[in-house]
C-alpha cells in the first residue's frame, strides 16, 4: 500500500508540521475549532485527513470539538483536536472526561497571550499550570512542549504513542511563536517512524473488564461494536465501568489513574542536556523559550560563565528528580518561560535551597537571552 | 408453557438490560423507565444486531439511561452528549447511535450541540425524555418549563416562554420529528424504531411526568400528569411545527410531524471528500 507519509525535507510551520505528524503516527479523525494561532492545523487536517481514509469535522464549538474526539476514539481510531488559550479552557471539563474514562486523544494548544482574548496572534506559554490542572479534580497528565517545526512533527507522533500506550489525553503544549515559524522539517521513511497502538481485549466478552489493569496499570480497551458491551461513564466507576458512589471505589480509581503516570515517569519523561555537566547555573526552559535559554548559555559560555540548559521535552509530568539531582550542584537555576511564573515555581518547589529565578515575560514575544545574562550575572555576584 | 416457580420468564427486553445493575436511580412515578422501555423495544423489534448499536446520554435522570442498556453505551458531560454521538457516527457510520437524555441536557446546556447536529443532519436518533424540569437537582426552572409554572428556582412562577421543541428541530434541519409521550408506549416504540431505520437526524420528545420535583409544585399528582397525556393530547401527524407549544389547557399535539429525505452528514463527507473508486465506464473511457 503507497504510504501517506510525505516523507522528505519540507520548508513549513510548525502548525503544518504538527497535522503532518498526526497523519504519520495514524490519526483518523480530527474535531476542529478555528482559533488563531491553531488554525492551520485544523486546515491543513481537513485537507489531509480525507486522503487517509479519515474524517475531519468542524464542529459548533471546542467543547463539541474536545467531545467528538472522544466519541470518535472510542470507535478504535486516534483522534486530536488542536486550539489556543479561550478554546484550551472550554475543553477542560471533557478534558477530565478523557482522564476518567481513560480515552486516548492528541490536543494541541497552540499558545498566545492571555488572560482571555489577550494577544491572538502573539505567542505566549501562559496556560502551563492550565494544562497540568485545568480541568477540575485531581489527576495526572501528559504534556510535551516542542521548541521547534521538527518537533511540532516528532512529538505529536510521541504524543500519539504516550496517549495510545497510557490510555490517556495527552497535551502538545507549543506556542504561537513555534506554531508560526517556518523552518527545515525532515519527514522520515515511513516504515522507521514507530508507531503505538492501544491493545486490544481477547478472550471471553461476557467477563471482560474494560477498568482491570494489564501489567503496565492499563486496562485493553475495545473499539463500539466489538460486542464487549462496555458502559463507560464520568462517574467514580469500579473495573467494569459500573458507576459506584463509594469512598473505597473512588480510591481504588484514583490510585490506577494516578498510578499508571506517576509509575511510568521513566518511559514518559524526556529532556535534553547542554553543557550542564560542570553548570555553576542550571537554565531550565522548554518550547519556543528553550531557543533563548541555548542563546544564552552559548552567550555566558563567551563571558566565562559556567550555565547549562536543561530543556524540558516533557513537562508534564514535571521532571522533579531531575531538578533534585541538580540542586546538589549548581548554585542556582533561571527558568525561562513566556509567563509571569509557572514552570519556575516546579523548580523552585525541587529546588530546596538553591536559589531559583525567574526569566519571565508577560507575553507576546520571546525573551532577550540578555534577561536570563542579566539574572545570572546577579545569581553568581 | 409451564413455568417453574423458580426460575420465572425472563422480562422479554432482559438480554438489553444490564440486570446487574437494577433497581434504577428512577423515583417511583417518573416516566423515565417507560421511555426507556419503549426505546429498547424499538431496538429489538428493529432486528438489527445490538452490537451495531451505541448509546450516548449527557447528564441527568434521564442520562442514566446509558447507564442501564446493555450495549455498548456512553454516560458523558452535561449537554454534550450529541457531540459525542457525532464523533462516533463519524468515526464508524455503520453504527446506530442513539442519544438519550432529558430537556435540559439537550436543550439548555446542549442546545447549541441539537441545533448543529440537526443543521448537518447528523445521521443519529435523539430521544429527548422531557419532564419540564431539571429533576436530579430538585426540580428547577428548565428551558421547557411552562409559563408561570412553579419550580424550585421560580417560586412565584416561571417569567419566560419554554421552547417548542419540534419547532427548533424542524427550523434547524432535522429531517425526522415526533412528538409522544411515555403513556403512548406502542406509538413511541414504532417512533423510535423508524427513527433509527431512517436515515438523518430524527427526534422524538416525549412528555414524561416527574411527580416529585416538578408536579407536587405544581399541584399535579402523577395520576393527573397521566390523565392530562391520554385526555388532553390528540394525535395529528404531519402537524404545523409553529403549533406545537405544549399547553394541556388547549390539546397537546402527538405524532409524526417531519420526515423527509435530506443527505446525512457523513454520506456527503465521504462523497465530496474521499477519493472514489473508478467506475468501470470511467476505465474504460479514461
Amino acid at each position: 500500500m503507497k504510504s501517506h507519509v510525505l516523507t522528505g525535507e519540507h520548508f513549513i510551520n510548525g502548525d503544518e508540521a504538527c497535522a503532518e505528524g498526526a497523519i504519520a503516527a495514524g490519526c483518523k479523525f480530527f474535531g476542529g475549532y478555528p482559533i488563531t494561532p491553531a488554525t492551520e492545523v485544523a486546515e491543513q487536517m481537513s485537507v489531509r485527513l480525507p486522503q487517509v481514509g479519515g474524517t475531519y469535522i468542524q464542529m459548533e464549538d471546542e467543547i463539541a470539538a474536545m467531545t467528538s474526539i472522544l466519541g470518535a476514539a472510542w470507535t478504535g481510531v486516534k483522534t486530536m483536536t488542536a486550539t489556543s488559550g479561550p478554546g484550551f479552557s472550554l475543553m477542560m471539563e471533557t478534558v477530565g472526561l478523557a482522564v476518567v474514562t481513560e480515552t486516548p486523544c492528541v490536543v494541541v494548544n497552540v499558545q498566545r497571550a492571555g488572560p482571555s482574548t489577550g494577544l491572538p496572534t502573539q505567542g505566549a506559554q501562559g496556560d502551563m499550570m492550565q494544562a497540568r490542572w485545568g480541568s477540575h479534580g485531581d489527576y495526572e497528565i501528559i504534556a510535551l512542549a516542542p521548541s521547534s517545526p521538527q518537533e511540532m512533527f516528532d512529538l505529536t507522533i510521541a504524543a500519539f504513542n504516550l496517549s495510545e500506550t497510557y490510555r490517556t489525553p495527552v497535551f502538545i503544549m507549543s506556542d504561537e511563536i513555534v506554531g508560526h515559524m517556518s523552518e527545515k522539517v525532515i519527514i522520515p521513511d515511513a516504515r522507521t517512524i514507530k508507531t503505538i497502538s492501544r491493545t486490544k481485549p481477547t478472550g471471553r466478552k461476557d467477563r471482560f473488564k474494560p477498568y482491570q489493569p494489564g501489567p503496565n496499570g492499563v486496562a485493553p480497551m475495545p473499539a463500539i461494536g466489538d460486542g464487549y458491551n462496555v458502559h463507560v461513564t464520568g462517574l467514580t466507576h469500579d473495573e467494569k465501568g459500573y458507576p459506584v458512589m463509594s469512598v473505597d471505589t473512588q480510591k481504588e480509581m484514583m490510585d490506577r489513574l494516578l498510578g499508571k503516570i506517576r509509575n511510568n515517569r521513566d518511559d514518559i519523561i524526556m529532556t535534553e542536556e547542554y553543557l550542564l555537566d560542570d553548570a555553576d547555573i542550571a537554565v531550565v526552559s522548554y518550547g519556543v523559550s528553550a531557543r533563548t535559554a541555548y542563546t544564552a548559555v552559548e552567550q555566558a559560555r563567551q563571558n566565562g560563565i559556567r550555565m547549562g540548559l536543561l530543556r524540558l521535552i516533557t513537562v508534564w509530568p514535571f521532571p522533579e528528580d531531575k531538578i533534585r539531582a541538580l540542586s546538589k550542584r549548581v548554585k542556582g537555576f533561571i527558568t525561562v518561560e513566556i509567563n509571569m511564573g509557572q514552570i519556575s515555581r516546579e523548580v523552585q518547589r525541587c529546588a530546596g535551597t538553591v536559589p531559583s529565578y525567574l526569566a519571565g515575560h508577560t507575553g507576546g514575544a520571546v525573551i532577550p537571552p540578555d534577561d536570563v545574562l542579566k539574572i545570572a550575572k546577579e545569581a553568581l555576584a | 408453557m409451564k413455568n417453574s416457580g423458580t426460575s420465572p420468564t425472563p422480562h422479554p427486553l432482559e438480554e438489553l438490560v444490564r440486570m446487574d445493575r437494577i433497581p434504577h436511580i428512577w423515583c417511583p412515578g417518573c416516566g423515565t423507565g417507560s421511555v426507556f422501555t419503549s426505546s429498547l423495544s424499538a431496538i429489538k423489534q428493529s432486528g438489527i444486531p445490538y452490537n451495531q448499536f451505541a448509546m450516548v446520554s449527557g447528564i441527568g435522570c434521564s442520562g442514566r439511561g446509558a447507564g442501564y442498556i446493555n450495549i455498548d453505551s456512553f454516560h458523558t458531560t452535561h449537554g454534550r452528549a450529541i457531540p459525542f454521538a457525532t464523533g462516533i457516527k463519524m468515526a464508524r457510520p455503520d453504527i446506530n447511535v442513539i442519544v438519550f437524555s432529558g430537556d435540559g441536557d439537550l436543550f439548555a446546556i446542549g442546545g447549541n450541540h441539537f441545533i448543529h447536529a440537526a443543521r448537518r443532519n447528523m445521521d443519529i436518533t435523539v430521544i429527548c425524555v422531557n419532564n419540564l424540569t431539571y429533576g436530579m437537582t430538585g426540580g428547577q426552572v428548565a428551558a421547557t418549563t411552562p409559563f408561570r409554572a412553579k419550580s424550585a428556582t421560580t417560586a412565584a412562577g416561571n417569567p419566560d416562554s419554554p421552547f417548542n421543541l419540534p419547532l427548533l428541530a424542524y427550523a434547524s434541519g432535522a429531517t425526522y420529528v415526533a412528538r409522544w409521550t411515555m403513556l403512548h408506549a406502542r406509538d413511541l416504540a414504532d417512533a423510535v424504531q423508524e427513527a433509527i431505520l431512517r436515515k438523518g437526524f430524527s427526534f422524538i420528545e416525549v412528555l414524561s411526568p416527574c411527580p416529585v420535583n416538578f408536579g407536587r409544585r405544581n399541584r399535579e399528582k402523577s395520576l393527573d400528569t397521566l390523565r392530562n397525556y391520554h385526555e388532553n393530547t390528540i394525535i395529528k401527524n404531519g402537524a404545523n411545527p409553529a403549533e406545537l407549544d405544549v399547553d394541556f389547557g388547549k390539546k397537546v399535539v402527538l405524532g409524526k410531524f417531519i420526515d423527509i429525505d435530506r443527505p446525512t452528514c457523513d454520506e456527503m463527507y465521504r462523497k465530496m471528500y474521499w477519493p472514489q473508486p473508478e467506475t468501470d465506464e470511467k476505465r474504460k473511457t479514461g
